[in-house]
Order: structure tokens, then C-alpha cells, then sequence
């Protein structure tokens, strides 16, 4: 019975001394991001923490994590110990922020409202544009077929959705007029893909649609991957904006005590280098300088902002996207 | 009579029961009444506007339909594969054999992707049959291959044991008593295997209405068309709405149950029936 609990005892001292020692010799911070960024972090990670060991001395793990966003906040609230939160959509981050996670004022933390990079929709279509599409008002005409993601389950397809919504606003004026067009132009959607990459596979690889409404980094990486004689880009004369917020998760930071590196490696990402690197793969960077110096990569677009065009995210959220909301309504016939 | 029936050859009657109710409650019941609980947070009325809503409507009735469809015809043609691989032998039998796994073990992503490729119009299959107007995938017929090929091995694998097991006496005996091929397999086989197709039909139906992976990639998810019941569900989860995620989760598991209840008794009773017969 004593050498029972005299085993345990030295189990739990192990388990112990095992955990601190691992807590001490290594600062470890995990990034919990959303699919499409995978490539952009792998080459980010290696870089803070070049920068981080040039500036305190001490070695840094960055682990990442990649999945759907809205998945990849529900793991964070449920507890995955996400050091800092990258996401594609401000609902996300609003989320965790109504779990308690990340701050109220996450958006005051960080520069430019917390959002390191942004990305706009535009349009992508057969080489030399045989349907001649200019503009959104050319995605509603009769007989033209235009995929785009589910935008009940993909933040590019909400986004795809409100760009239409904001450019009727401005151009048609009035919110049934909004109504009237994007009910138009889903209805010329032939597919909804679950995500932004399934609707590249159905345009690019199953030759379905006449245009693919997208990102821009998207749209560029389609460019590059399958050949630039077989798509070209357009950019509409109004396009949203789609900035990336980034966040401190309070929570992870106080207990793993990485306050101080987490907020290092957040600020990194608006540094010329971070900046550098996410102009490399295709997302607006903020910073004039290297915006400037990929001016051919990002052609100026006009962009609206969805929370002074259209509403704050949770209105947009109950009107539009919710059971019964304005795009159910568009959508039942 | 009566002590041979509390009396059993093997002890461990209270072991093993115990042992079944508890792993059940922990890898079934748990969880599911979890989802259970989740939807009394509900009040009834809300719970049915979110279970009767015309696109949630029409998605049950796409995913039971072409569920029951497919279990249907895996049957059929299940039946057929299960035949050959049987009671004939002929060259490269085995990898046939070991091909009918396949759909098991492929990850249902590949299987979906695979498959739309083939049936999109400018896939093998889907440039011959587009021009004479039949549009497979993206539509909900694509949806009704992609169901057939998951659930294939479910009903070879339940019938070719049975088959096996299945002398060849019982087809000679009835020849000789004068039957001929027709009424032997409607009389005499088909009824021996009933029981066993009917458990490889519930078990493809089940594995159908649950899938998804597969499904996402070919359906081409129009609202009212060609949205499945977990594509419902999984929007919903995408909005945040864990509480109508669960309950129209409750509605597809109560449905199933109920349909599945209902094939079992169908298989009990069938197989009471041959036992008596025999």
C-alpha cells in the first residue's frame, strides 16, 4: 500500500517537474488562424522568430493552427490555448470577445483598427472575358453564371454578398433595390461551394461559370497556379474591403505569462518586414512604402467598409445571414 | 424449461449486460442526449419554426429521399456483386472482392471530388451525358452517386456471409422437386437472404443520411434543391447557432431512429418467419 503511494507521489512529482522544466527552457506561442493564411504564417513564423531572438536573446516556438475561421474561433472558445487569434472576418474575433477571451476593444490594441492586411473581392473570368464582365451590375444580367462560396458558410461568400449589397446601395440607391439586385445575381449561381477554395476548383478545374467572385489573393494564386493565359482579373468600379483582424487571446496570455511575446509577434505582421512578406502572398498590405512598391500587384480599387456602408457586423449578422434573414429571403423562392 | 432458462451454460450475464450499458451510455447516449438537452433550451414554438422552415423542409426530404434511393439500389445491385462474388469464380475475383472496401477507407473529401470530376460536364462521364441534357453533378442526382458508392460495401458485406453459409443443397433440392430457377430464387433464396439485405439496407441508409464529405462536393448545394439535411446543420454552426444546429439535429436523429426501428423489425421479423418455415 505505501510503495503504491510512494509511486504515485513520484509519478506526480515527475509529471511535475516535467512540465516545468519544459515551461522554462522554452516560450512556446500558438497562432490560430484560418485556412487560407497557412502558407503566409509558415513563412512568418520563421522570420518573428529570427527577429525576436535578434532582439531579446531568447528562443520562441511558433506553432499554427489553420482551419475554417468559424470552426478555428468555436475550438478557441472551447478552450484550444490559442496564444493569439488571425482571422479573415471581424465575427470571429467579436465572438471570442462575447466569450470573455479577447478584449471588448480588441480593435483599439492594433493599428489600423487590428487588421494587418485586408483583401478585396474581385472577379476572375475566362481569358479575354467573353461575356465582357465589367461590373457587379454585369454578374445580375440574365443568362450569365457567376460562382460564389456559400455565404452561410464561408466568410468570402458573405463578403462576395455585401460587396454586391454595398454596390447596389451606391449605384441603385435604397435597400430594396439592394434586394432586388442580389437577388438577381444569386440567382445566376449555379453551385455554392462550401468555402472559397472549392468555388476555385468548380470554376477552374470543372469549367462551371462565366465568373468566380473572390478574394483578390484568391484570384491572384488561381492566376499563378493554373496559368495566367487561361483567367484574367477584374476589378469592379466598387469593391468591400476585407480586412484580417488579429487578437490577444487575455485569457492564454495570463496563464502561459506570453503577454509580452504574443503582442511582439502581432506587432511583427505591421513591421516592414511582416509587411513584406504579406504583400508576397497577395494580401494589401498596410504599409505605404511596400503597398507602393507592388503597386503592379494591387491596382488602386475603390472599397467601402461594411460597418459604415451597410452596419455593424452584429447587425449585418441578424438582417442578412440569419435564419429568415434578407439572404434566406433572396434565396427561397 | 424454467431453470433452463435462468440457468446458462456461460456465467457473466450481469457482467456483460453492465458492460453494455455503460459502454453504450458513454460512446452513444452521452453524447447524444447532450444534443438533446441543447434543444430544450428551446421553447416548442421556436423549435418547430426552426424545424419546419421550407428550406430545412426540403432539405429532409432531399437527404431521406435519396438516402432511401440509394440503400435501394445498393440492395439491388449489392445483391448482384455479392452473387458473383459468391458463387462464381474467375479471374482477379479477389481484388474485386477487396475493391468493394474501398469506399470504406477512401477519406469521403477524395471520394467527393473524385466523383464530381468525373460527373461535371467537362468530367469522363459528364461531357457524354450534359449534351443529351442530363446534368449529374451539382444536381441532386450527383447527390444519389455519391450516396450508392458509400454505401456499397454495406450490403455486400452483409449478404456475402450469408450466401456463403447458403448451401447449394437447398437450390438442388427444390430443382428437384420440380422448381424452376425463378421460383428457387424467389422461393427459396431470396427469402433466406431477406433478413441479412435488409440489415445491409439499414445499415447504407444510416451511413447516408449522416454523410457529408462526400455529398458538399458534387450537390452543388442550391437552397431548396439541393441543400442536405447536415449542410443545414453545419450553416447553422457557421452562424453561431449551436441551438438550432442541435435541434434540427434532434428532428434527423429521431427521424432515423424511427426508420431504423422500423427495418429492424421488418429484418426480426422476416428471419422469425424463415425460422418457422424451415
Amino acid at each position: 500500500m505505501l510503495s503504491r503511494v510512494f509511486s504515485w507521489a513520484g509519478f506526480v512529482l515527475a509529471f511535475v517537474f516535467l512540465t516545468a522544466y519544459t515551461a522554462l527552457a522554452q516560450t512556446t506561442i500558438l497562432n490560430v488562424s484560418y485556412d487560407v493564411s497557412r502558407e503566409l504564417y509558415k513563412q512568418i513564423n520563421p522570420a518573428f522568430i529570427d527577429a525576436w531572438k535578434a532582439k531579446t536573446g531568447e528562443t520562441v516556438t511558433v506553432n499554427q493552427s489553420h482551419g475554417g475561421s468559424s470552426k478555428q474561433a468555436a475550438s478557441v472558445a472551447e478552450g484550444l490555448d490559442a496564444d493569439v487569434i488571425t482571422m479573415n472576418q471581424a465575427p470571429d474575433i467579436d465572438f471570442l470577445a462575447d466569450k470573455g477571451l479577447v478584449a471588448k476593444d480588441w480593435k483599439s490594441k492594433f493599428p489600423n483598427d487590428a487588421a494587418p492586411y485586408t483583401s478585396v473581392s474581385v472577379f476572375l473570368v475566362r481569358k479575354g472575358n467573353p461575356k465582357g464582365i465589367k461590373d457587379w451590375s454585369d454578374l445580375a444580367k440574365p443568362g450569365i453564371s457567376v460562382i460564389v462560396p456559400n455565404p452561410k458558410t464561408s466568410g468570402n461568400g458573405r463578403y462576395t454578398y455585401l460587396a454586391a449589397w454595398g454596390y447596389a446601395l451606391e449605384n441603385l440607391g435604397g435597400a430594396d433595390a439592394a434586394k432586388d439586385f442580389v437577388k438577381k445575381l444569386f440567382g445566376n449561381v449555379p453551385v455554392f461551394d462550401g468555402g472559397g477554395r472549392g468555388a476555385t476548383t468548380t470554376f477552374s478545374q470543372r469549367d462551371v461559370g462565366d465568373a468566380l467572385v473572390t478574394f483578390e489573393n484568391e484570384a491572384r494564386l488561381i492566376a499563378v497556379e493554373f496559368g495566367a493565359d487561361k483567367f484574367d482579373i477584374v476589378y469592379p468600379s466598387l469593391s468591400v474591403e476585407a480586412p484580417a483582424p488579429v487578437a490577444i487571446n487575455e485569457k492564454v496570455v495570463d496563464k502561459k505569462k506570453t503577454r509580452e511575446v504574443a503582442t511582439a509577434y502581432l506587432n511583427f505582421l505591421y513591421s516592414p518586414e511582416g509587411q513584406a512578406i504579406i504583400a508576397k502572398y497577395d494580401f494589401r498590405p498596410r504599409d505605404e512604402a511596400v503597398l507602393r512598391a507592388n503597386q503592379a500587384k494591387f491596382p488602386p480599387v475603390k472599397t467601402f467598409d461594411v460597418e459604415k456602408l451597410i452596419g455593424s457586423w452584429a447587425d449585418v449578422r441578424k438582417t442578412h445571414f440569419a435564419d429568415g434573414g434578407i439572404y434566406d429571403q433572396i434565396s427561397v423562392k | 424449461m424454467a431453470a433452463a432458462a435462468s440457468r446458462r451454460v456461460l456465467p457473466g450475464f450481469g457482467l456483460t449486460l453492465g458492460y453494455t450499458v455503460g459502454y453504450l451510455s458513454l460512446i452513444v447516449l452521452i453524447p447524444l442526449s447532450a444534443a438533446l438537452i441543447k434543444t430544450f433550451s428551446l421553447s416548442w414554438e421556436h423549435f418547430w419554426q426552426i424545424v419546419t422552415a421550407p428550406r430545412v423542409v426540403a432539405s429532409y426530404k432531399l437527404s431521406f429521399g435519396t438516402s432511401l434511393l440509394a440503400a435501394a439500389i445498393n440492395s439491388v445491385f449489392g445483391l448482384m456483386l455479392a452473387w458473383s462474388l459468391v458463387r462464381y469464380s474467375f479471374p482477379g475475383k479477389r481484388i474485386i472482392d477487396a475493391l468493394v472496401d474501398l469506399p470504406f477507407a477512401l477519406p469521403t473529401a477524395v471520394a467527393g471530388i473524385a466523383l464530381t470530376a468525373i460527373y461535371a460536364g467537362n468530367g469522363w462521364i459528364g461531357q457524354f451525358t450534359e449534351p443529351l441534357g442530363l446534368k449529374i453533378a451539382f444536381t441532386p442526382i450527383g447527390i444519389l452517386i455519391a450516396l450508392v458508392f458509400i454505401g456499397l460495401p454495406f450490403v455486400v458485406r452483409t449478404v456475402q456471409p450469408v450466401l456463403q453459409d447458403l448451401e447449394a443443397e437447398y437450390e438442388e433440392a427444390a430443382a428437384s422437386l420440380g422448381a424452376n430457377r425463378w421460383q428457387t430464387f424467389t422461393r427459396v433464396v431470396f427469402p433466406l437472404l431477406l433478413p441479412a439485405l435488409l440489415t445491409g439496407f439499414a445499415l447504407a441508409f444510416a451511413r447516408a443520411v449522416g454523410e457529408y464529405g462526400s455529398v458538399i462536393f458534387i450537390a452543388g448545394n442550391l437552397p431548396m434543391i439541393s441543400e442536405i439535411t447536415p449542410l443545414i446543420i453545419i450553416t447553422k454552426l457557421e452562424q453561431y447557432d449551436y441551438v438550432g444546429a442541435t435541434a434540427v439535429a434532434t428532428v434527423m436523429l429521431f427521424v432515423s431512429f424511427a426508420l431504423l426501428l422500423v427495418i429492424n423489425g421488418l429484418q426480426a421479423w422476416t428471419s422469425r418467419r424463415m425460422g418457422r418455415a424451415r
